[in-house]
């Protein structure tokens, strides 16, 4: 039963992964008064499948001058934490499917956030080997701004979610969606959002966008600036597989900012029984697909941070901000108790 | 049974690391190697049922601390070891003393081992408490405080110590 909920989960989740990709194509051509992939398929929807076959077949080229082991081990790492987060993300509530009660999530580990912020935090070396064995100074460059980015803003990514914690009461990601059912009388859903965590889910997409190098903090990757920082040497499948990776790491926040801030897959339910059963799951892929719009719609908006202004924002504003949430958080709920 | 066959894997994953991480020239393979102990280690720690403790090592070892290394060796572009004559001596005469100091460390951990000196509360641990967060937290600032605070103090000595060593040297020192 797992190995279907898992087979099934990583496949949606690469289809996904792919037609974030053409998401991101169609509304920053439109944002940049132009089209977009139109020609392959409608609306160019088999775009991704076009691209993923000329991945395949294209000449995997391994320079000579590379450190091997490294240089092919580096996009295999990236890839895998970047789809194993999935693992522990609910999507909804049960299902009853021929008498059989299925729980909307592949495991339900008690310490389910320790383990996605423990699987980004690991992430991080497919970068920095990366950068490192392509032996070729742009890379290194590349790799060792991605790393020092990353783990700056780890900190202050994981401090905002303190907040949403202490409201909650417990590391499931289940528990803490389930923390946010409900109304306020006025018909404002009971997210955590609305319940004081706005600065919190600040900081939090700030921090979302630097670890997953995203403009604008993408230096990184900077075309005019590294030649393609930690990816320049990749060709053909690792490359893709980079690719991959950083889209899969894109969803993969917006499921979390979903879980924690937006209120999970509490949406209203109405309907038939049939209905009812699917209309949590539509909730939650409605929600995640509005964080990776607001993504894209960033990354189509504004210049990229100079490194030294992207380490001293991290450092000298985020943090502190995000610690001083983490008090006033914490005096509030002791206040009330 | 699974448990000791478990506890046996990430046990031989861990020392293999650790031999690999002497073993290496090339200073990035013995970060790498470094890595994979941490991991293991976090296994193990899975396996005492302190899950807390394992994702918190996987958080801050496995993906802070040895990144952290790895970019200290990235930046510094470290080059493979030379082996002196100053190392061939250590080497002669340090694996066999090490092999014969573990050989008797485990030769006392198994004499002692059939002794009930394991505590009857650790044998009978609530199992939805034993190695929660809840359980941590609680400890952590009722029963040690005082470590806990004196940890974070001496952390804050280490950080004043990096950036007074870091700094620019003064040009000229000046008395204001």
């Amino acid at each position: 039963m797992s190995v279907i909920k898992i087979v099934l989960v990583v496949v949606i989740l690469l289809t996904a992964v792919a037609y974030t990709v053409w998401l991101e194509r169609k509304v920053v051509g439109h944002m940049q008064n132009r089209w977009g992939p139109t020609r392959v398929g409608p609306f160019g929807l088999l775009q991704p499948a076009a691209d993923g076959l000329k991945f395949i077949l294209k000449e995997d080229l391994t320079p000579p001058h590379v450190y091997r082991p490294l240089f092919i081990a580096a996009p295999i790492i990236a890839v895998t934490f970047a789809l194993s987060s999935i693992a522990v993300i609910p999507f909804g509530t049960e299902i009853r499917l021929f008498g059989l009660t299925i729980p909307m999530q592949i495991t339900d580990i008690n310490t389910g956030l320790l383990v996605v912020l423990g699987i980004t935090s690991v992430g991080v070396y497919g970068i920095a080997l990366a950068g490192w064995s392509s032996n070729n100074k742009y890379s290194l460059l590349g790799g060792l701004r991605a790393s020092a980015q990353m783990m700056s803003y780890e900190l202050s990514l994981g401090l905002s979610l303190v907040g949403v914690l202490i409201m909650a009461g417990t590391f499931s990601l289940r528990g803490i969606v389930e923390s946010q059912s409900g109304h306020f009388p006025i018909w404002l859903p009971h997210w955590n959002i609305f319940r004081g965590q706005i600065v919190a889910f600040f900081v939090y997409l700030m921090a979302a966008y630097a670890e997953t190098n995203r403009i604008p903090f993408d230096l990184p990757e900077a075309e005019t600036e590294l030649v393609a920082g930690y990816h320049t040497e990749y060709s053909a499948m690792k490359f893709a597989m980079f690719f991959m990776a950083e889209y899969a790491n894109m969803v993969t926040v917006g499921c979390l900012a979903t879980l924690l801030f937006l209120g999970g897959w509490n949406g209203p339910v109405f309907g038939p029984a049939i209905v009812r059963a699917v209309l949590p799951i539509f909730w939650f892929v409605a929600k995640v697909f509005c964080f990776i719009f607001l993504y894209i719609w960033v990354r189509g908006t504004l210049p990229r941070f100079r490194y030294d202004q992207l380490m001293a924002f991290g450092w000298k504003f985020l943090l502190p901000l995000a610690l001083a949430n983490v008090v006033v958080t914490a005096l509030v709920v002791a206040l009330r108790a | 049974m699974l448990h000791l066959l478990l506890f046996l894997i990430f046990g031989a994953i861990c020392v293999a690391g650790a031999v690999n991480l002497l073993v290496q020239r090339h200073p990035i393979q013995s970060a790498l190697s470094l890595i994979v102990v941490m991991a293991a280690l976090a296994g193990e720690y899975l396996l005492l049922g302190a899950e807390f403790v394992a994702a918190v090592q996987v958080i801050v070892y496995a993906g802070a601390i040895m990144v952290l290394f790895v970019f200290v060796i990235m930046l510094l572009n470290a080059a493979e070891e030379e082996h002196t004559a100053g190392s061939r001596v250590a080497m002669i005469l340090g694996v066999p003393g090490v092999t014969v100091l573990g050989l008797l460390v485990a030769w006392m951990v198994v004499q002692h081992s059939n002794s009930p000196s394991v505590s009857p509360a650790a044998l009978y641990a609530d199992p939805t408490t034993h190695g929660a967060p809840a359980t941590i937290g609680t400890l952590l600032f009722s029963e040690f405080l005082l470590p806990f605070e004196i940890t974070s103090v001496l952390i804050l000595i280490a950080i004043m110590g990096a950036v007074v060593l870091a700094q620019k040297p003064q040009h000229g020192k000046e008395e204001k």
